[in-house]
Formats: structure tokens, sequence, C-alpha cells
């Protein structure tokens, strides 16, 4: 399949491992994977906010870039997190229409009908949960609210987690209690949200787990940075990450906290040697 | 006796000034019950500080959301229940000035008096009147939240008119003279120690003696309160359904002081919103399913009492309904906002709330607390702010979640909290905006959205960041970082940016790939 | 002068989009909503007939795991059990005892109280047992001599201070719900005024297996057959969680619900 890769704004500047993953483990399946490189962010975070009119450019800008799916350029797009695969989904055509732009809707539907968080696209369109993955760590799994409650991804992520070969794999008490990341809630209402990862971060210590894994970049930035500011030596992998590690090509445990590509260079091909 | 702290906003608590050793009341009533004072994020600071509250609420949240898990679990329908209630609900209210009018005719046929009220003075009035007429200076009360809303017992007592609470936990926070916090369970921030001493307090007839076992407190209030039901004249009630079509009015209650209020007294009085109503008597067989198993968790609550206008020598000989809009108009000229008003008021949303099981009701400065407060809250007080007034605290109170979509998940009438707490937060950023002087969060979204609007400039964004990458030192972890950054980093790390961002790796990639795969570009590598 | 009920009534209908009938109080017109036709998916019915054998084993199910007593007995048993009852009643009085000090429980809720004023000074005779004045006589036809059955009616009833001192009252249902273990009482002759089965402190209740029902539609449906009758649904003891979420059943209403089951006849 030819796939379209919609990196995530946050991802893309802050957490570029869990695209690169997301590249290397739909390469590694036999798919073409492209990059439009006009694509910025799903405007999620304006639309959460409320600021529904500062939205429009943002998801017109992602609708154009991504129309392409829908006249059959590419066979799907993929989205490595539930949160922003649930604001093209549920909260795009809402805003377009909301502004009156009535064709942007239809397009940003059509384009929403074809793009897939990634276990989504896994299960659902390659008929997958065994990716072909090792990772030999102890890890436990946080479902996020947006993938859980908006997207009904169900138990998907937990079947391509327990078919990677030598994990580990432990579950995480209170599992769909929300971390308290909620976007700008985070700073908004911060003295809560703190409360709520205070609770999230010690079900994770309490698991024994090297790795906390999810399909969002922006819960495990939260969760990630409280274990972080723990001392835990938790590391924060996304879902990517996990799946793409393989016996020949392991994602190594970063050195930090947070996913890094570590000094990482792209493979050179042997003509540009 | 150690001291409690009530969880009440900073300007509602006074120190005890009575001298004696008493950790609870007197304490003022707020002025308006849709409306205590502190925004959201001030009034959650505090409460958050109450390790007891939050120890309590969330053992009481956790035991009541297991109830309801099981009892929701056998039922096979469920799903098909929730799609009928929330369907039901839309009917009423696209035909409401019609079910209203029919409503009123059939109470009306069978010997009923029904009264209409704009606003809470309205309805108080009404009420007060209808009391003063009978002669009495004392009413019986069956838990109401509409009447809570309308700040009913402050307004009788201005008239010279006693308001005795008939609910357990109701009788707990009227005699320490306290709010409610939390729409089903009011005194869940009580335990029952605290409970012994108010009642030993403030009681009057509790045996001195009284323990604080629970079963020995409930029986004090069981005698305590028979003599009231048994010479009570005049009973105030809310009603959970009026059914349009007979003129039924429907209470659910579990402790049977219902019964009593609805039953023994001459003349009663239900205080209902207009919004309460269903089209027929066997709609009653979907809400009669969802209420009792969203609320406590049952399969039924113990006492169900319909009853329609006068029955001769049965029950009340004179019934009067007061139908109240007070808000609930603006609530429904809203196309998203107005689903709130299907609330068949069973606090599942409030059991589920990762925010409400650590912040607690008052944080909400509202009768109404939790995900539903959040929404109704500020649409019923629309008209004095509201949604969109600055400074207003009830405009804090969209923002009091994280969007997790628990609420929505367990709402019997399925009303997408969620979504309707994004469409409040756009109202009030809408309203804002004409407002003058500099707004940060506005400044900051207007720059993201041109930033984020175009491919290019996200990219030169992103590359910009990157020259960030060396903070935070070998861990690449920042801890302490200025305003609104520090806000984050009270709490958790901040990654340090990467040396390169996906798409810089990406276009290195492609720049890589042997010639006459990809076009080569002039661009330098990343 | 605009009444309040005109006023309310244009600000519902502005709220509705309808032009020409002003606006909400924050000066609103809506927009007209368009409901979507209400699916009735849900079971309209069990899949067990009433009164069939597995209907009335979840009833009873049900009502003992409210703490209910449930008596199956034959149609011609029925007089001698409530006569038991009954008697049961007239057993050395007890009061709401007090626990010790030491904080050990106090008695048993289970335990039929005598109601809380002595109807006759003598603990073992003279109990008042109340019932609606419809309620078949033969039911009655086993009670001893002592006991004083008083019959209450809405023509002749009851002041609730009296009914406060009589030790039981025995009534009939209109339709038992086995899913949830519901009786519904509708205010009919032979179920009495709404006081009669609130104010006493036991009840004595008697079901016919053929009035028994799976579902809520059903009994609903049933209801509904006369709607404006004062219907008061049981389904247990009334009971409190407020205090610390610690359950405490018998807060008002009566303390003790004798279920008497009726088995079909044949």
């Amino acid at each position: 399949m030819r796939i379209a890769l919609a990196a995530t704004c946050l991802a893309d500047t802050l957490f570029p491992g869990a695209p690169r993953a997301t590249v290397r483990l739909l390469e590694r399946l036999g798919h073409e994977v492209v990059f439009p490189a006009d694509q910025a962010c799903c405007g999620q975070m304006h639309v959460n906010t409320g600021y529904f009119r500062e939205a429009v450019p943002v998801i017109r800008n992602h609708v154009e870039t991504f129309a392409p799916v829908a006249d059959g350029e590419w066979d799907a797009v993929v989205m490595p997190s539930g949160s922003c695969t649930g604001s093209v989904r549920h909260q795009q055509a809402m805003v377009c229409r909301r502004a009156g732009l009535e064709d942007l809707a239809a397009t940003a539907e059509a384009v929403s009908a074809k793009t897939y968080e990634l276990s989504e696209l896994l299960v659902d369109v390659l008929g997958l949960t065994d990716v072909g993955a090792w990772f030999p760590h102890r890890v436990t799994y946080h479902p996020t609210c947006h993938s859980l409650r908006m997207l009904h991804v169900g138990d998907k992520p937990l079947r391509l987690l327990r078919a990677v070969e030598a994990i580990d794999l432990v579950e995480l008490p209170a599992a769909d209690s929300c971390c308290g990341f909620g976007g700008t809630f985070a700073l908004k209402n911060a003295d809560t949200s703190a409360a709520m990862l205070e609770d999230k971060t010690a079900n994770v210590r309490g698991t024994g787990a090297e790795v906390l894994t999810a399909g969002d970049m922006s819960c495990l930035m939260h969760i990630g940075g409280g274990l972080s500011r723990q001392g835990t030596g938790i590391r924060a992998l996304h879902l990517a990450e996990v799946l793409a590690s393989t016996r020949e090509e392991p994602t190594p445990l970063p050195e930090t906290m947070f996913t890094r590509p570590e000094r990482e260079r792209p493979a050179r091909t042997e003509a540009a040697r | 006796m150690s001291r409690t702290f009530l969880g009440l906003p900073r300007t509602l608590r006074r120190p005890d000034d009575a001298g004696a050793d008493q950790p609870f009341g007197p304490v003022p009533h707020p002025q308006e019950p849709l409306r205590w004072g502190d925004d959201f994020p001030a009034a959650a600071k505090q409460t958050l500080k109450n390790d007891q509250l939050r120890r309590n609420l969330g053992h009481a949240t956790q035991v009541i959301r297991t109830k309801r898990a099981a009892v929701v679990g056998e039922v096979p329908d469920w799903e098909a229940l929730r799609d009928a209630g929330s369907a039901v609900k839309q009917q009423v209210m696209a035909h409401l000035p019609d079910l209203l009018q029919q409503l009123e005719e059939n109470v009306v046929a069978r010997g009923g008096v029904v009264h209409w009220a704009r606003d809470a003075a309205e309805a108080n009035r009404i009420v007060a009147d209808i009391a003063k007429a009978k002669g009495a200076d004392e009413v019986v009360k069956v838990k109401s939240m509409a009447t809570q809303e309308i700040g009913l017992n402050e307004a009788l007592a201005d008239e010279g008119i006693a308001a005795i609470e008939t609910d357990l936990a109701e009788l707990i926070v009227q005699l320490a003279d306290d709010m409610p916090s939390h729409i089903l369970v009011p005194a869940i921030h009580r335990n029952r120690s605290e409970i012994r001493d108010i009642f030993l307090a403030r009681m009057g007839d509790a045996p001195p003696d009284l323990s604080d076992v629970p079963r020995e407190l409930a029986m004090a209030a069981r005698a305590h309160l028979r003599r009231k039901f048994l010479s009570a004249k005049v009973a105030v009630s809310g009603a959970n359904f009026a059914v349009a079509d007979t003129g039924t009015l429907a209470v659910v209650e579990s402790e049977g002081n219902g019964r009593m209020c609805l039953t023994l007294p001459e003349t009663l009085v239900t205080v209902m919103g207009i919004e309460k109503l269903v089209p027929t008597f066997d709609d009653l067989e979907v809400f009669l399913q969802l209420l009792p198993r969203s609320s406590t968790g049952e399969r039924m609550n113990p006492y169900t009492s319909l009853w329609t206008g006068v029955t001769p020598g049965d029950g009340p000989q004179e019934f009067h309904l007061v139908l109240l809009d007070n808000g609930r108009t603006d609530v429904l000229a809203d196309e998203v906002g107005r689903s709130a008003l299907h609330c068949i008021r069973c606090s599942a949303c409030l059991n589920v709330c990762p925010v409400y099981e650590r912040v607690g009701g008052h944080a909400y400065g509202s009768v109404y607390p939790g995900p539903i407060g959040a929404i109704l809250t500020p649409q019923l007080t629309a008209s004095t702010g509201g949604v969109s007034g600055h400074h207003d605290p009830n405009a804090s109170l969209p923002y009091a979640s994280s969007l997790c979509g628990a609420c929505y998940e367990v709402c019997p009438v399925k009303i997408d909290i969620p979504s309707i707490l994004v469409d409040l937060r756009a109202r009030e950023v809408d309203a804002d905006r004409s407002t003058r002087g500099v707004d940060p969060w506005r400044t900051a979204m207007k720059a993201a959205s041109w930033v984020m609007a175009d491919g290019d400039r996200f990219a030169l964004a992103g590359r910009a960041a990157t020259l960030g990458s060396g903070l935070g030192g070998r861990d690449h972890a920042i801890s302490v970082a200025p305003p609104p950054a520090s806000a984050w980093t009270k709490a958790r790390d901040l990654p340090a940016p990467p040396r390169q961002t996906f798409r810089e790796w990406w276009k290195t990639r492609e720049d890589d790939r042997p010639t006459g795969t990809t076009p080569a570009t002039a661009e330098e590598d990343a | 002068m605009t009444t309040a009920r005109t006023e309310v009534l244009a600000r519902v209908r502005a709220a509705l989009g309808q032009t020409g009938s002003g606006t909400t109080p924050s000066g609103k017109v809506g927009t007209a909503p368009h409901p979507e036709p209400v699916p009735r998916a849900y079971r309209a019915a069990g899949e067990h007939a009433v009164g069939s054998p597995e209907v009335l084993e979840q009833l009873v199910d049900r009502l003992v795991d409210y703490k209910a007593h449930v008596h199956q007995v034959s149609a011609d048993a029925l007089p001698a059990t409530i006569a038991t009852l009954v008697a049961e009643l007239s057993e050395p009085r007890r009061g709401i005892a007090r626990p010790g000090s030491d904080n050990s429980p106090g008695p048993e809720l289970s335990e039929p109280q005598g109601g809380i004023a002595p109807p006759g000074s003598d603990n073992s005779r003279g109990v008042r047992v109340v019932v609606p004045d419809g309620l078949d006589d033969a039911w009655l036809a086993a009670l001893p001599e002592d006991v004083d059955v008083v019959r209450d009616s809405r023509e002749h009833p009851l002041a609730a201070t009296d009914l406060d001192a009589v030790a039981a009252v025995v009534t009939a249902a209109r339709v038992a719900i086995s899913e949830t273990g519901t009786i519904v009482l509708d205010g009919e002759p032979d179920q009495g005024r709404r006081a009669v089965s609130l104010v006493p402190d036991v009840h004595l209740c008697v079901v016919r297996a053929d009035q028994a029902v799976q579902t809520v539609p059903e009994a609903v449906r049933l209801l509904g057959e006369h709607p404006e009758r004062p219907l008061t649904w049981i389904s247990g003891p009334s009971a409190t969680s407020d205090i610390e979420l610690d359950r405490v059943e018998g807060v008002h209403g009566p303390r003790t619900l004798h279920v008497l089951l009726v088995a079909p006849r044949g």
C-alpha cells in the first residue's frame, strides 16, 4: 500500500522517534510511506481550547494536504496519535461547517474516512496483530482517553503488543483513568492535572515496568515528564517505537526519559556512500 | 476533635466566632446557588489540599462506579435503552411548548394547580405564598435539586417559614449549615464522627449517648424526622419526571422520606424544571430502568412514587405544581448546549470523572457540580454572565475538564458532554474577542495558528526549536522554565527539543536516495 | 400584563427558533431542532412469561437480596401464614434498643417491631393490625380473636398518629417485577391508601404468582391502563448510604417487609 504519514505537530517537533518508527515499521511490512511536506497540524489544540476561528486555517492546511487520499493517490493516511485521529474524525468537519465552509467540510470528511490511528491501520486495514517485532523489556501500556473512548480502538494495541517477541507486558492498574494531560488543561488547571498525574505515575511505578507505552505522544510527554521528574528511570516510548523494534534493528532504550533519536543519522544507501 | 476543612471556597469560610469547639458551621450560604465565588482553578487548588475529602470521595466514587458497572452489565439492552432515552428527551425539547401545556391541562383536570415561574425569586414567592395561605410556619422537604438551585430554604426562612430537609444527607448538610458536595450523596465529604457531632450539637432530640455507628445515626434521624412527618401540613418536593399525556409526576428515592412527604401532609407543592418531562406514561419504562442503575448502582431504588393531581381521600388534597424556567430557556436556545437539559440527575458522570473525584463538588461553585455542572451552570447563568462573562467564575467551568470522555460513556441519556464543553469554550472565546486589552492566550493561539497553517512556516519553527536541543543537560529534560511554561515544569519535566525534527530527518533521507528516485533539490542538508 | 405562563412559553418558543415570540432571558432566538424518531429496540418484555417458574424464582431471589422476607405459600395456606406472622408481632415488644457503650450492634433490623406506642398495656395481647377496606376477608380468617383488625379506607381513614400505633399492615399488590424485585401498589381498595403501607413498621404484602412479570416495560404497560392511580413502587426496605456510603436499611417506611407469594392454583 501507499500510505501517507501525518506525523503530528508534536511528534514532528519534539518526538521524532515516534513517526520515524512508524515509517520503519510500515516499510518493514512492505508498504510505501509518503510524507506530504505541506502538513503541519490537525488543529486539535485550537479547537479544544475554543479557538475555532483560528483553527480553520490550520484545518484547511491539513485537509488540503491530505485531500489526495480521497482521490486514491494514497490508500490511507496514518496518524500515530489517538487524539489527532479523533480530532480529524469528529471535529474538523464540524468546525468547517461552523465557519460556513461546506466544501471544505465535505473534503475533511472524505479525508477522515481514510485516516487511521496506527493500531487501527495495522489491525483493521492491514489485518495484522503480529508485526514481527522483538522488544525484550518489561512494558506497561496506557490506553489514552481519545483512543479508548473516541476511536474505540478497544484492545487492538494490546493485541499488537502481546504478539511482540520477548516482551514482558504487565497490566497497568486503573489503566483507563485519565492521565490528566487534556491539552491546555495541563496549564489552565495545573493543580488538578498534577493530582491526576500523581496517581497515574504511581500506578506506572507499581508495575515495575522499564517502559511505558501508549498511542499518543501528548499523554506520554505528560506522564513521561512526571516519571522523569520523579527520577524513576522509566522510559516513555510510543507504541510505534515498540512495534518497530526487531532483533536486527532493535529500538534501544533511550538514555533519558524521553524518546530521543540518539544521534542517529538516517541509514545511507550504497550509492551515496 | 480535629479541625475539619469544609471544602468551601475561601470566600465563604468565616472564623468560628461562636467560641465553642465546633469544627463545622455556621458558614454563610452563597447568595447565588449557581455561582459561589472563586473560579474553578482557584477553588480546586484549595480543595485538592484536603486529603480527607479526596480519600472519602475517591473511595465513594469507586464504590458507586463498581456497583453501577455491575448492574448495567446485567442489562442486555442497555445501549438500546440509552438510545431511546436520548431520543425521547430530544423529542421533549423539540415539542416543549405543546408538552408543557398538555401537562398543565392534565394536572388541572385531576384537581391540581399549576404555577409558572420565570425565575428563582418568582418560584420562591409562589411557594412561600402557598405555605402562608395554609398558615404553615414549617414545611417538610424532599430533596430537590431545583429547590436548591433557587435557594428556596433561605427564601422561606426570610418569610419566617422553616423548611425541614428530610433526606438524611440533606438533613446533615442543613444542620451543619453546610453546602452539598455531590448531587446524590450530598454529605459525602463528612465522616461518621463529624455527623455524630453535628447531630449532638444541632438536632435537639438526639440521644446524649449517640455513637457514630451509621445505623444508630440513621435511627436517630428517623426518630427526629418521624415527629415532623406525622404532623406536617405542607410538603415541598421536586420531581424526577412529569408525564405530559397523563399529568403524572414521579419521585425516585431510597429512604422513604419522599413517600412520607408526598403522602401525609394535606398540601403538596412540587417545584420542577420545565425540562423534566416525558411525553407518555409508557416512556417511564425507559427512564425507570436507566435512572436507578445509573445513580445508586441498584437494579431498582427502594421507593418510587407516582401521583396524578389529587386523589380524593388518599394523600394531599391540595397539589401545586410550580414549573420553573430560571435560565433553562437560555440553555434550550443553543443548538449544541441544549442537550444538557436531557439530564435526569443520576450523577453517574460525577462518579466517573477523574477531576470531580479529586477536587470534590464545592470546587465547581454551584449546586450542580461535576461534568453536568460544568455544562449546565454556565448556560443557566448565561443571562448574567455565565458562558461569556469576563471575570465570571462560571466561565471557567467548561475548562475544568481534560475531555477524557468518561462521562459521555456512562450518561444514561447520552449527553455528549465533551463536545458541549468544547463548544462552550468556543462561545467563551468568541465573547471575549470583543474585550479590550491583551490576552496572552489569544495572542499565543493566533501566533500558533499562523505557524501551523503552513508546512513551510511550521518547518521553519521546528528547525528553530532544535536550536534548544542542548537544553536540559545530559538527561535532555528541562526542569525549570519561565511562565507560562512554569505551569508545566512545576510537576513535570519538559523534553529538550531534539537535534533534528522528523521532517528534517525525512528530507535528509529523501536527499540521500540514489539519483533518479527522487528529484534533486537545491536545498541544503538539515 | 404578561403572565409568567405566557412569558415562559414565549421564551420556550423563542429558544426553539419560532419567530415572533420574543427572545430568551439572555436575548437569544434559537434554531429549530430536528429530533430523530425514537428507536425502541429495547426489550418490551422478558423471555419468561407472567407467573412462570423462572419469573417467580428470579423474583424471590431479588426480594431475598433486598432482605425482604419471602414466604411461598399456596392459596389455602395463606390465612394461616398471615396468622403466624401476626402472632410473631405479639411477642414481648422490643423498642429500639440502644447498643451498649461498647458499640455492640443493636437489634437485628429484621426482628419484628411492635410499633412505637403500645396499643394495649399487656405485651402479649391486643396487637393491632390495619388492613385496607377492600382486602379479601378470607385472608384474615385464621387470625386469633385478640388481634385487633382495623379497616382503613378513603372514606374512613385513620389519622397518621393512629397508623403509627399499629403493629402491621396487610395489603394485596397490583404487579411485581422479577428482574428488579419490585412490588407495585396502586391504591385500589385491596391495597389501601398510601399512608397505610407507609407508616406501620411491618408490611405484609400478598402477591399472586400471576401478578409477577419479568421486566419493567411489562409492568409499566399494565399500570398505564390506569395512570391516574397513586402508585408506589417498592423494591425492598428503605435504605440510605449517605453516611460514608455505609448502607443502612430501614430509615423511613416499614423496616420489615414480608412478601407472601401465592402459588398458582393446580
